[in-house]
């Protein structure tokens, strides 16, 4: 069998595994004692070396596997949860993430993690450094031992068993035996299985399913059973089917199972229905594994994104969907074409399919829209183990809070704003939060909190990160600022807070010296700022000394599509970008003043930058100055103003933004190109461009 | 022996030049070109070919040939070369040939100067016909496209 073809779903659920073992231990660490949350953790792992396995990553799967040993300690109680055990199974997931990337380029994912499986063993032995509860791990040992040397029952099944009974579930030893004359046994068999899967599920048979459906059994097979129904409503349904002559079905609980397990086998083949009936509360979950899985999920209040929740998504590449998106531009074009068309044919026929056509064409591009959507939680999910490791590691207590991760934005913005926002969020638990000691002297709770919110705001996603740390010191940032030439002192003088607060994004305070001199703040946050920038988006401060600091990262909802306002100038047509645009207006040539030598119309209480589109483009068929009134555009960079002379509007229109291929250099004031609904291309106008 | 070629022929003025057949991507008759401002003179603009934009270089204006009236006959030639995609406004293109790489002959010097770097070499299809075979690479960089123009003004 080729593999290959599997590699990239191996890989992807893959991460997908890593990332709800992480989410999961890290609900685990805040309560140690919630084993529906290890049992989460637990399925993860085994399925993660169950693929592993079998794609023949064997490092990969020996090490899920000892990890699997610890957790089924856990789960079962004989284990309790720790800071060192915590740690070894965190590093484990380091490892299996090095192991996972190294198979994403290409390696063989094979990796020396001999240390880790030694303390993985160690704890398993229950030799835990640091007063581990010793006599609960040593009895954990051979506990387990027991199980996987069960005669009917591996280590996973086992545990599948007796976590269906803890969660109210029935769990069944059937024993069917077929009437002597039967002729097809295999298709007898066959037609219990198939009774039997509707109501539930068959977690082991003996003989095998394989051997049974080879006719490799005598008269008789028994099975290991989850489900709801009642033992005799079982029973009864299996003796009705034809040539079976009988069964014995059994209700297992804790005890009988253990027994069962251990090789006390032949009580049960002798039909000994004595077994105390099995405790079983009703529930409403299904016994189907993903479900129960989700319930757990929901009982420990983790969010069912897991891997172990029902899956309804398929993976798309997102070169596909930009081809989609291409092909479907193509059809909109040849759509007002038609539109056209039949306009000037007037055949009520053809104007009625063309405007359903139009119709259809409308809800297309909203899908094809909306599948480039993706929530911002693919992002956020794997902050909360970065934040828990800076905190650990510079000895601070931090809670995060993240609010709106199913805050939906583009693949594209997605994609880019990961680093970003890691730079943020460390620089406000390293620098933002202050040590425990100066929290506890200024009497602040003892665990700083970071709070992580994403939300829309009309074309918007803002994204805040937000510690109730120490803030910021302006004087400081002023001083350091004065003292590397980034502002002289007469603009020190007049500058707001928010502008001092700024100067952190400037690129002389990224050096590390400079770190530990001002409040620390200045990590790289040019680098944030230029790459926020470059996604369209705006990043902007505030901060009140002592209480804490808030950044807030404004981005675009998708980088491909915006709103923006046609206009007309000679005989060619711009979009400029709804978000830069201030208001539309109309001015008199009377009104146009030179002000130092500025071509300046007055606006509102102020006057402002008057510049000619026809002249920042060289448009050679049109000039304004031959016209006594002149359409404008007042667009905004900040807080600052300018006003752009247009001919005409053509009207407002979402248009699909596309670069202007790799061969041209930047043009300034050009942000891209965009596809009308006539199939000419018109260039994007960046405002910003001709704001100084 | 050398290698077979298939080239996509085409004209500028009375030159033929070819371009060999992978590199070129369709071949598409003038359409409507939206001008970029402030880019080089030889670029016409940008035309929407099939929902991508693409850049159109005049190729006469690139070759400092005197440009033309465009007529039925011109065509753009949509090329892809280092993962850029250019379309070349050519004159006409109306031929595949069959070469060897046998007869293509390195540029020679009567052509000289900073043009015969963006020759390929010179293919002999008959006594009278010779066909200019393009070094695409070098028509599209923009480096050398730069020194090109300080050179001409």
């Amino acid at each position: 069998m080729d593999m290959n073809q599997y590699l990239s779903m191996f890989i992807d659920e893959s991460n997908d595994h890593l990332q709800s073992l992480n989410e999961n231990m890290l609900e685990l660490e805040k309560a140690p004692d919630d084993i529906g949350i290890v049992q989460i953790i637990f399925r993860s792992a085994h399925t993660l070396k169950g693929m592993a396995a079998t794609m023949g990553f064997e490092d990969l799967s020996s090490l899920t596997h000892q990890m699997e040993n610890v957790l089924d300690l856990v789960r079962n109680e004989k284990l309790k949860m720790q800071d060192y055990i915590f740690d070894t199974l965190f590093k484990s997931l380091d490892a299996l993430q090095m192991m996972v990337q190294d198979i994403m380029n290409g390696g063989d994912g094979k990796a020396d993690v001999q240390s880790i499986v030694t303390s993985l063993q160690a704890i398993v032995r229950g030799e835990v450094p640091g007063g581990a509860d010793s006599a609960a791990s040593s009895q954990a040992a051979p506990a387990a031992e027991t199980a996987s040397t069960g005669i009917q029952l591996d280590e996973f099944q086992y545990s599948v068993l007796e976590q269906s009974i803890t969660e109210g579930h029935k769990v069944l030893y059937i024993e069917v035996a077929i009437r002597e004359d039967c002729q097809l046994k295999a298709a007898r068999a066959y037609l219990v299985f198939d009774l039997l899967e509707r109501y539930g599920e068959v977690v082991k048979s003996h003989p095998s399913v394989q051997e049974i459906e080879q006719e490799k059994f005598e008269r008789s097979f028994s099975l290991y059973y989850i489900t709801q129904k009642d033992a005799a409503e079982l029973q009864s349904m299996i003796v009705n089917l034809s040539e079976i002559e009988s069964a014995q079905v059994m209700p297992l609980d804790h005890e009988t199972l253990n027994q069962l397990s251990s090789g006390v086998q032949e009580a049960a083949a002798a039909g000994t229905a004595e077994a105390p009936a099995a405790a079983a509360a009703p529930t409403d979950a299904k016994p189907e594994a993903p479900q129960t899985a989700a319930k757990a999920e929901a009982k420990t209040g983790a969010r069912a994104n897991g891997g172990a929740a029902p899956s309804r998504t398929i993976r798309v590449d997102i070169e596909r969907l930009d081809v989609l998106m291409n092909l479907l531009s193509e059809l909109l074009i040849d759509r007002s074409r038609l539109e056209q068309l039949a306009y000037e044919i007037k055949r009520s026929d053809l104007t009625e399919t063309v405007e359903h056509m139009s119709r259809v064409g409308s809800d297309l591009q909203n899908i094809v829209l909306k599948l480039r959507m993706v929530p911002i939680d693919t992002v956020f999910s794997r902050f909360p183990r970065m934040v828990r490791d800076v905190a650990k590691s510079l000895d601070k207590k931090i809670d995060l809070v993240i609010v709106g991760a199913e805050t939906e934005l583009d693949r594209t913005v997605i994609d880019e704003i990961g680093d970003p926002l890691v730079h943020l969020l460390r620089n406000a638990v390293d620098h933002g939060i202050e040590p425990t000691a100066q929290r506890i002297a200024a009497g602040k709770p003892e665990t700083g909190t970071v709070q992580l919110r994403a939300f829309h705001s009309g074309n918007h996603v803002f994204i805040e990160i937000e510690d109730d740390g120490g803030g910021i010191d302006r004087d400081k940032i002023l001083n350091k600022a004065l003292k590397n030439g980034i502002v002289t002192q007469s603009e020190a003088a007049t500058m707001s807070d928010e502008q001092v607060y700024m100067l952190l994004f400037a690129a002389g305070f990224s050096t590390a010296d400079v770190i530990s001199d001002i409040s620390g703040r200045g990590v790289g946050l040019d680098v944030v700022r230029s790459k926020i920038e470059s996604l369209s988006g705006d990043v902007s401060v505030t901060s009140t000394l002592g209480k804490g600091t808030k950044f807030s990262v404004q981005l675009p909802l998708t980088l491909s599509i915006i709103s923006a306002m046609l206009i007309k100038v000679g005989s060619e047509k711009y979009a400029i970008p709804l978000s830069s645009i201030v208001e539309t207006g109309i001015i008199q040539r009377n009104q146009i003043r030179s002000v130092h030598g500025y071509t300046m119309v007055p606006y509102r209480d102020a006057h402002i930058p008057l510049m000619s589109l026809a002249n920042l483009f060289e448009v050679a068929d049109f000039d304004e100055n031959v016209e006594e009134e002149t359409e404008i555009v007042v667009i905004r960079k900040g807080e600052r103003l300018a006003a752009l002379t247009i001919e005409d509007f053509i009207g407002q229109s979402e248009i699909v933004i596309k670069n202007l291929g790799k061969y041209l250099p930047p043009v300034q004031g050009v942000a891209g190109a965009t596809i009308l609904g006539d199939g000419q291309v018109a260039l994007i106008v960046d405002p910003n461009a001709f704001i100084k | 022996m050398g290698e077979e070629l298939k080239v996509i022929v085409f004209k500028l003025g009375e030159e033929e030049y070819g371009i060999e057949v992978d590199k070129v991507q369709t071949i598409e008759r003038m359409m409507p070109i939206t001008r970029v401002p402030k880019t080089y003179s030889f670029v016409k603009g940008v035309i929407n070919l099939r929902g991508v934009v693409i850049p159109v270089i005049d190729l006469r204006g690139r070759f400092g040939l005197p440009e033309t009236e465009y007529t039925d006959q011109t065509r753009i030639i949509i090329v892809a070369v280092n993962e850029m995609e250019v379309g070349f406004i050519v004159d006409s293109a109306n031929d595949v040939m069959d070469l060897n790489s046998d007869v293509i002959d390195s540029p020679p010097d009567v052509v000289g100067g900073i043009k015969a770097k963006y020759l390929h070499g010179v293919a002999r299809i008959s006594e009278e016909r010779l066909l200019v075979m393009l070094n695409l690479s070098e028509v599209l960089n923009r480096s050398e496209i730069i020194q090109l123009e300080s050179l001409e003004d």
